[in-house]
């Protein structure tokens, strides 16, 4: 039995910290939310896999709402990065994110230079 | 005579490791794979099938009709809002221009002259849009 735990809490600990290194390395905040959920799915695999090892269901709860707040964390921050994308008016052709305030300033004196 | 109860222990546990060696699979796809849409290909895997390996698993050990009607719950969760969450974020990625567009062998969203030609879509969040000002 003690080869099961070693085996099983090894992987899942693996699997963390890998995708710990995604959500500290990920160029862009879309790989840091994929990071994240797979994070929280390997949390609650892990909360699942101690309840069955040590058949003690009162860590059961907990997997529900884990799961729930997956869920909800990257749907929201989807929606959020979503409401950044700017269309434009006549064929709704994705025009991309609107220049930051800086840039546009940067971009317009630099004109103003050459 | 074999003992039923061992035998769903064996079987509970062969389940979990399954489910855990997703889990270390998806941990591998991350870090590897190049794009979002391919970092979430690798993600889906303990999302779905090794969640529900292991609630199956841990309804075998657990053998209370309590337990196992809450983690059949978790079970249904997963299987309904991985599509959704999956789909908004591929959107917002493709539309964000995350994607390795150079990678795509098919793209049947791509829109003639508006797309770009130096972002390799790996920029970082706020990479500035190329065309435009």
């Amino acid at each position: 039995m003690t080869v099961v735990f070693v085996l099983a809490y090894g992987m899942l600990g693996g699997g963390a910290l890998l995708a710990l290194v995604r959500l500290a390395r990920g160029p862009s905040l879309l790989d840091r939310v994929v990071a994240t959920d797979i994070l929280l799915v390997i949390i609650s695999a892990g909360l699942a896999v101690y309840a069955a090892l040590q058949r003690d269901p009162t860590v059961v709860p907990v997997l529900v709402v884990v799961s729930l707040l997956a869920f909800v964390g990257s749907v929201s921050v989807a929606r959020y990065v979503g409401g950044m994308l700017v269309h434009s008016a006549d064929d709704g052709t994705d025009v991309g994110l609107p220049l930051a305030a800086e840039e546009q300033e940067a971009r317009q004196t630099g004109e103003a230079d050459r | 005579m074999i003992d039923p109860a061992s035998v769903g222990d064996v079987v509970a546990v062969v389940l979990l490791l399954a489910g855990c060696f997703l889990c270390l699979t998806a941990g591998l796809g991350l870090v590897r794979f190049p794009d979002v849409l391919a970092r979430m290909h690798a993600g889906t895997k303990p999302q779905v099938l090794g969640v529900l390996l292991i609630m199956i698993g841990g309804a075998i050990r657990l053998q209370g009709w309590s337990a196992t009607w809450m983690l059949l719950l978790v079970a249904a969760f997963q299987l309904l809002t991985a599509p959704v969450s999956a789909h908004m974020i591929s959107r917002v990625a493709y539309r964000r221009r995350h994607v390795r567009r150079d990678l795509l062998l098919v793209d049947e969203l791509r829109s003639g002259e508006s797309q770009d030609t130096v972002h390799r879509g790996d920029e970082p969040a706020d990479a500035p849009p190329e065309q435009g000002s």
